[in-house]
């Protein structure tokens, strides 16, 4: 106990250097904390993006392009699909149900998809949630849309609105399909996923904005209002994609083989789930090296909090000696200079919790917002306290460094004051 | 039953290491219980080493050490480290405390690694910061202004006096004091020496004493020098 009470003193006593270790300790404890909870977050977000699908399906092209353009919104198909492919296997024996998807489309550099109500029947993310309405309804006649949650909260958006689509995917589109607005008439519950950012307009309606459209130009002079548009055919004759539930999983393999091996078109069928893998794994990468930069960051901390001890440790070899003198055992002293070692590396920890905790409770609206990213601010998990308690047992195991010097030097040196 | 000397040394013998000649060839040195002895050497001549040897932080070679009837080098390491802080209190040169404790704490730290000293220490009811609080009085330390003064901003006779403070509490048998005197101007020499004096009458301490002044020896009852009981050959320092 009066060696704890002498190990807290003496660090007291050094208040500025050993504040300047703990700092570094605590940062890197909690830019260690910080990439893991980042790296679990996102895989969960990530892999709670879709659920219930068992088959995606799409011009053929790279499995992870056609998981990223179908689900995540990122990138382009490089090719459409008819109708007619469509057609034959939402019709196939063993399909419960399909959702076809039509992007290229945007909204304030928000994407817009074109579906229809099937979407909302069987779309489900995380562990099979279905989508569910904040307001309104889902959409019912040509130039209607429902919302993603942020859409609407980012551009405050409300029931009755009307909305422009631009032509293709930029921010900064030029050409505008302002002759056909859409009415908002549904928003959606916020589900975490890139479902939140999408606008939902039914399939009629990309058809009917693009009916004055031909093979992906504006047709010049040809102006075609709205209602003129709702007289036309609105079958779509091509879509980007499709979603397929299956009556039962044991047919996902003999369907995936089917959808590859369709004589009429080049299409590709992938699981959501192996495509997910794929893209964490090659995400994996970074993330690993990143790892590793921040293991070598906290040991980087622990090294400098060596350095410090060892330093300190000749000028204090007179204190030993008068620690010795009043009956201080050549234990104690090794206890005492470890013991310091222990208490920063403890105290850096503590620190770089709360240093965590501060900082997610401060970045959790950003990454929500800015990513989509649902930082929970939850109790340490094991694993993250397994990586605390690493970081500890080297506090201790580089203390007993400066404590067997000091323990080495309280043997030779005795009650020996040399100055 | 014939009472203990406080230190008895018979045939000791140290060196530092096995190739360095011999520091220390003692054949014979007595302390009786209660004697303030003056122990003269020049400096390099072995003093310190011969304390650390009473004090069993160093093991002679040959020979015995008997500190109050214990033959200290018989004793194994941790019983030593146990023997030092409940029977011997120590003043060094100077700077003699720990910079990181106040005051009190420096004079109240022996008693926190002996418990017969804190015991002693308290026997009266009182606490040990009351205890450190009147010593330091005794000493002429305590005012409140320099009790709440870090000890590194004491002067060297002001630091000199807490050390001795500390050596007293818990009314140790012996009190070492090496060189204590040597940072300190002539007339705060025999004030500190009186003082001192002093202190181990009123607890019953043998006081060892050791300089290389000739000067204070006229102080002391007995006084021996180093070269008289040490027959070890020297080199030339
Ligand atoms: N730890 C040590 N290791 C080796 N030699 C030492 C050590 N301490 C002291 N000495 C040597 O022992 C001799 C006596 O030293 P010391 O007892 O400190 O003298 P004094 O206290 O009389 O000035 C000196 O020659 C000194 O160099
Ligand atoms: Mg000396």
């Amino acid at each position: 106990m009066a060696t704890l009470y002498l190990a807290i003193k003496s660090l007291l006593n050094r208040r500025f250097t050993v504040g300047l270790t703990l700092l570094s300790i605590a940062l890197s404890v909690s830019l260690l904390l910080g990439v893991e909870r980042l790296r679990v977050e996102s895989h969960n977000s990530f892999a709670n993006t879709i659920s219930g699908t068992n088959l995606i399906v799409g011009a053929r092209s790279g499995a992870i392009n056609l998981l990223l353009y179908s689900v995540f919104r990122i990138g382009d198909a490089t090719n459409n699909i008819s109708w007619k492919s469509y057609q034959k296997f939402a019709d196939h024996p063993m399909v419960k149900w399909t959702i076809p998807i039509s992007l290229g489309d945007s909204h304030k550099g928000y994407r817009v998809m074109g579906t229809n109500q099937d979407y909302f029947r069987h779309y489900s993310y995380a562990d099979k949630r279905p989508l569910a309405l904040a307001e309104g309804l889902p959409f019912e006649h040509v130039y209607q849309a429902v919302l993603g949650h942020e859409v609407a909260k980012k551009l405050n958006y409300t029931l009755g609105q009307k909305i422009i689509i631009a032509h293709g995917a930029g921010k900064t589109s030029f050409t505008m399909h302002d002759d056909k607005p859409f009415e908002i008439v549904g928003i959606l519950k916020p589900t975490g996923t890139p479902v939140d950012r999408t606008v939902h307009i039914p399939l009629e309606g990309i058809e009917a904005i693009h009916a004055n459209w031909v093979g992906g130009r504006e047709v010049a002079g040809l102006k075609i209002s709205a209602d003129e548009a709702l007289e036309k055919e609105l079958t779509p004759k091509s879509i980007t994609g499709f979603l397929v539930g299956l009556k039962s999983i044991i047919a996902t393999f003999r369907v995936q083989r089917e959808v590859n091996d369709y004589r009429k078109e080049p299409l590709l069928a992938i699981l959501p789930g192996v495509a997910l893998q794929q893209l964490w794994d090659l995400m994996s990468v970074a993330e690993n090296a990143l790892f590793v930069v921040t293991i070598l960051v906290v040991s980087i901390g622990l090294i400098g909090m060596l350095t410090v001890m060892l330093a300190g440790l000749n000028e204090r070899r007179r204190e030993m000696a008068i620690l010795r003198s009043v009956g201080a055992r050549p234990g104690h002293i090794l206890l005492l200079i470890t013991g310091e070692s222990f208490l920063l590396s403890l105290i850096g920890i503590t620190l770089g919790l709360l240093l965590l905790y501060t900082s997610l409770f401060f970045a959790q609206p950003i990454m929500e917002s800015q990513y989509g990213l649902h930082l929970q601010i939850s109790l340490p998990s094991l694993r993250e306290y397994l990586i605390l308690g690493l970081v500890g047992t080297s506090g201790l195991i580089i203390g007993l460094i400066p404590g067997y010097r000091a323990y080495r030097y309280s043997l030779t040196d005795g009650m020996n004051i040399r100055l | 039953m014939q009472k203990t000397c406080a230190i008895k040394i018979t045939d000791l013998r140290f060196g530092w290491r096995k190739n360095l000649p011999e520091v220390l060839h003692i054949p014979e040195f007595e302390v009786d219980r209660g004697e303030r002895i003056f122990l003269r050497g020049a400096s390099g001549s072995g003093k310190s080493t011969l304390l650390a040897l009473i004090a069993g932080v160093s093991l002679p070679s040959s020979g015995d050490v008997e500190v109050l009837g214990n033959t200290i080098n018989r004793i194994n390491g941790s019983g030593r480290d146990h023997f030092r802080s409940d029977h011997i209190g120590f003043v060094f040169q100077m700077f003699n405390l720990i910079p990181y404790l106040s005051v009190l704490e420096n004079v109240a730290l022996p008693c926190h690694f002996s418990r017969s000293r804190k015991q002693k220490a308290t026997a009266s009811g009182i606490s040990l910061h009351d205890e450190a609080t009147r010593l330091l009085q005794h000493l002429d330390m305590a005012h409140a202004d320099l009790l709440h003064r870090p000890v590194t901003e004491l002067s060297v006779g002001q630091q000199q006096r807490v050390a001795t403070a500390r050596a007293l509490i818990g009314a140790p048998e012996i009190i070492i004091a090496d060189e204590p005197t040597s940072a300190l101007d002539s007339e705060m020499r025999e004030t500190f020496i009186r003082l001192l004096f002093q202190e181990c009458d009123a607890t019953g301490s043998t006081l060892l004493f050791v300089s290389h002044d000739k000067q204070l020896e006229s102080l002391f009852e007995r006084h021996v020098t180093l070269e008289e009981i040490n027959t070890a050959r020297q080199g030339v320092n």
